[in-house]
């Protein structure tokens, strides 16, 4: 088989979590692309399992399996202040969080 | 012994002075200065005795490679006389100093300040190196500011002072560029050595130009006149000792010694005929109309300076010193007695004056022989000098010959004049003030300076008849001492002077000189410096300063204050909202990862 | 092209598709399920590479869980439920950065591995992962699972009610 496909699918969705972080309004939608994002990574890492001669047998397994745990630790926490955020200020697009108006 | 004797010289004033300026009691300022003077005196005296041929010595005081200085002394016939002269004039000012300033509480700094004045005058007359010359000059430029100052109760003496020092300082700038140049050109400063040089002809006229451009200044030619009328603000010794018999003389002693360099500059020369018949013709016609005694005797001293700067231009330096000795006996005297006549009447205007002869009648005959010798009438000093000089530009012949004969001669008769004038209004007729009516001689120490200087104010001519005298004056002293036909000329016209002023004082119209407001202000010189010199130098201070403030300060400050504005920029910029922070952020990695792949690929 | 590169290529499109839709989809609770669209091809594709625990761990943690959670705060926060047009900022930073990223990553995977052929992985099975991470990933696997308690902790502390009212 050839891993360049698995490479090059999980380059492109990086570029897609990356657009999306940058482009969504929604808070919601940026945990999203970052959801992505995450996932292009582990699939890189799964992938180099079978293209690197590493050492270890299945490291790059392991790592996905980690990062896995990681972003479900992430999702938690981000949907909490987010929940937060929409409690205090009504709503939950991230342009509208003021930083200037310092107190 | 000679050597040692000239080092004294100025050497004992020097100490007088460091030490008198500690002193504050009136008594010992007085005894320490008439002290030193005199030990000057002395050894210039002992000096003129033992003078036979000239010597100099001096230690290295400075070695840069290629230029070396010296300290020493360098003693030759006009040394002695000069030195005679300063010693002289200033054992008298002192003297006179003591009652002059009775009652002022700040003797002790000017007995000590005129003491250094003293040792920097004899500095300049010994000096064997032009460097140590020039420090000699400079320093007699401040303590001339210091004294003209002196009487603080005066309104005008502070600016007085400041011009001195101001129009002085003008005039230095050129003298230190012509000794700079000399000195650069020889490799050495030392007189002697500069004197031998072997110098092209541009370089020496330069050099030669701008050293008068400080004789102008110190010796008050024109256009650097304009300070010394206005000095008369300091009191009178001082007008005595510095703006009469040494300091203004100072210039034309510089130019005497370094002669041999002048004549090689006939360009230097011809200016110099220019400088001194303007500085002639404009000093009398000056002195013809002022209402203010000591005025009279300024502008009168300016235009003495002419006769000497002329008899330089027409290459008779030692005729020159001649006049400058004479000139110094009788135009101190004059100083002198002008102070005892002001001392009497309070005041220093001729119109408060009048028929002194009879009250103070030593101060008459002092003046009259004073004036006598101001005017050139025979047998008098000034008659001998005045002589010696138109005959050498007679002599000279060419363009400034014939330029300094015909301003020298129309001079006599202004001076005549003039000096006339003066002598009818204050001691004959009748008084003219109560404090006129009641005017009484001075006490002792004023009143035997005074006639102690009458008597080479009256007989130093005739020091001209003789041979070693002559010849200790120094080249260029043919016509000392030799009367010719041509006498008449002047003479003549200095009586013709002296008759028009009788006529015009019996007249009672003494004081209406034709013209009198103008040259009353000497042709509003005063006012054309001020306008061309000062008010541009003072715009373009300004301007600077301002330049300064905004340019400079601005510049400092406003890099502080662009510092603290691009730090609240940067503070802005810090405080991202998250989607400027995370576009920031991505941004930034992805042109990390690029540089990365790039640097790899150049690899 | 074998057979395995044919079905990943197909499970790649899916994704990247889905993964599109979901960045660029003006409905909110689509985005979510395309979301679970592109984690699900995803998983095809571990199986594919020969990780099959990862794939369904995958499946288990990712569609199950954290789609969950997203969906949940969608209607938390009254999203609305059609479509809706303010959900994007400017575009042209995210297109510029994303696309650079994306396209440079990609070009970088085939500059360095062409059209390489390798042999197909051995399985990673349950059995095979476990003997990895408990001998030789065990210390970052307890930290972890700290690290799990401490996002319990502070999503909590976060979601409290009275954090809104001191205010």
């Amino acid at each position: 088989m050839h891993p360049v496909i698995a490479y090059v699918i999980a380059a492109l969705l990086v570029g897609l979590g990356v657009y999306g972080i940058l482009a969504r309004r929604n808070a919601i939608l940026v945990l999203m692309a970052v959801e992505l994002l995450l996932n292009g990574v582990n699939l890189v890492l799964v992938a180099a399992d079978t293209t690197v001669k590493a050492a270890l047998p299945a490291t790059g397994q392991a790592f996905a399996l980690f990062v896995i745990v990681l972003a479900a630790a992430e999702i938690g926490v981000g949907l909490a202040i987010v929940l937060q955020l929409y409690r205090m200020r009504r709503s939950v697009a991230v342009d509208e969080v003021p930083l200037e108006r310092v107190p | 012994m000679n050597v040692a004797l000239a080092a004294a010289m100025p050497l004992a004033p020097l100490a007088a002075a460091l030490v008198g300026f500690l002193l504050r009691s009136r008594r010992s300022a007085a005894a320490l200065a008439i002290t030193a003077t005199s030990a000057a005196l002395l050894a210039a005296v002992i000096l003129a005795l033992r003078f036979d041929k000239p010597v100099s010595d001096g230690y290295r005081a400075a070695d840069f490679v290629d230029l070396t200085v010296e300290f020493g002394v360098r003693v030759n016939g006009p040394t002695t006389l000069m030195a005679l002269a300063v010693g002289a004039v200033a054992l008298a000012v002192q003297v006179y100093s003591v009652t002059y300033l009775r009652d002022d509480d700040r003797y002790a700094p000017y007995a000590a300040q005129v003491s250094l004045f003293t040792a920097a005058m004899m500095t300049v007359v010994v000096a064997s190196d032009l460097v140590q010359l020039l420090i000699g000059w400079e320093v007699m430029g401040i303590c001339s500011y210091l004294l003209i100052g002196h009487d603080r109760r005066l309104p005008e003496a502070p600016r007085a002072a400041v011009k001195a020092f101001l129009v002085t300082r003008v005039g230095d700038v050129g003298f230190l560029l012509g000794i700079a140049v000399l000195g650069y050109h020889a490799g050495t400063f030392r007189i002697d050595d500069v004197l031998a040089h072997d110098y092209t002809g541009a370089q020496l006229t330069a050099a030669c130009l701008l050293l008068l451009a400080g004789v102008a200044g110190k010796s008050a030619q024109f256009p650097l006149h304009t300070w010394l009328p206005d000095a008369m603000a300091g009191p009178t010794p001082i007008s005595a000792l510095i703006h009469a018999a040494t300091m203004v003389a100072a210039g034309v002693y510089v130019v005497t010694q370094l002669f041999p360099l002048f004549a090689q500059a006939p360009a230097a020369l011809t200016v110099l005929a220019v400088m001194a018949a303007i500085t002639m013709l404009l000093g009398a016609l000056a002195a013809m109309a002022q209402a203010d005694i000591k005025r009279v005797l300024a502008w009168s001293t300016v235009s003495q300076l002419g006769y000497m700067t002329g008899a330089l231009a027409v290459k008779a330096p030692g005729t020159a010193m001649f006049h400058l000795l004479t000139h110094a006996a009788f135009k101190a005297l004059l100083f002198l007695a002008a102070g005892a006549v002001i001392h009497a009447v309070g005041s220093n205007l001729i119109s408060v004056t009048g028929g002194l002869r009879r009250s103070m009648p030593a101060t008459f005959a002092a003046t009259t022989i004073g004036l006598a010798a101001l005017a050139g009438l025979p047998p008098f000093s000034g008659f001998w000098s005045k002589e010696a000089i138109l005959a050498a530009a007679m002599d000279e012949g060419t363009g400034p010959g014939w330029l300094v004969y015909v301003a020298g001669a129309a001079t006599v008769a202004l001076t005549g004049w003039y000096a006339t004038s003066l002598w009818l209004q204050v001691f004959l007729g009748r008084p003219r003030s109560p404090a006129a009516d009641h005017a009484h001689e001075p006490g002792p120490a004023m009143r035997y300076p005074v006639l102690l200087l009458a008597v080479p104010a009256a007989l130093l001519g005739f020091a001209g008849l003789a041979g070693g005298f002559v010849d200790r004056l120094g080249p260029g002293a043919e016509e000392v001492g030799h009367l010719s036909a041509a006498l008449v000329v002047p003479l003549g016209l200095a009586l013709a002077g002296a008759a028009v002023a009788w006529v015009m004082w019996r007249r009672g119209r003494a004081a209406d000189v034709p013209a009198r407001a103008l040259l009353a202000d000497a042709f509003h010189l005063d006012a054309v410096q001020a306008a061309v010199v000062s008010r541009p130098v003072s715009a373009l201070a300004g301007a600077v300063r301002r330049a300064d403030e905004t340019a400079v300060d601005g510049a400092v400050l406003g890099t502080g204050a662009a510092a603290l504005r691009s730090g609240t920029v940067l503070a802005g910029a810090h405080r991202a909202a998250l989607p400027r922070a995370a576009g920031a952020a991505l941004g930034g990695a992805l042109l990390l990862g690029l540089a990365a792949i790039l640097l790899e690929w150049v690899r | 092209m074998t057979v395995a590169d044919a079905l990943m290529l197909a499970l790649g499109v899916i994704a990247v598709g889905a993964g599109a839709l979901v960045v660029t989809s003006t409905h909110l609770v689509r985005a979510g399920f395309y979301l679970v669209v592109s984690l699900g091809a995803t998983a095809g594709l571990y199986l594919m590479l020969g990780a099959e625990l990862v794939a369904w761990v995958q499946v288990l943690l990712y569609v199950g869980a954290v789609v969950i959670l997203l969906l949940f705060a969608v209607m938390l926060t009254r999203a609305p439920i059609g479509a809706s047009d303010d959900l994007d900022r400017p575009r042209w930073p995210g297109v510029l950065i994303g696309g650079g990223a994306g396209l440079g990553l990609a070009a970088l995977f085939v500059a360095a591995y062409g059209w390489m052929k390798v042999p197909r992985p051995p399985s990673g099975t349950a059995e095979r992962l476990g003997e990895q991470i408990f001998s030789v990933w065990v210390l970052p696997f307890e930290v972890v699972g700290v690290l799990l308690l401490a996002a319990l902790v502070g999503a909590i502390v976060v979601s409290r009610p009275d954090i809104g009212a001191r205010r």
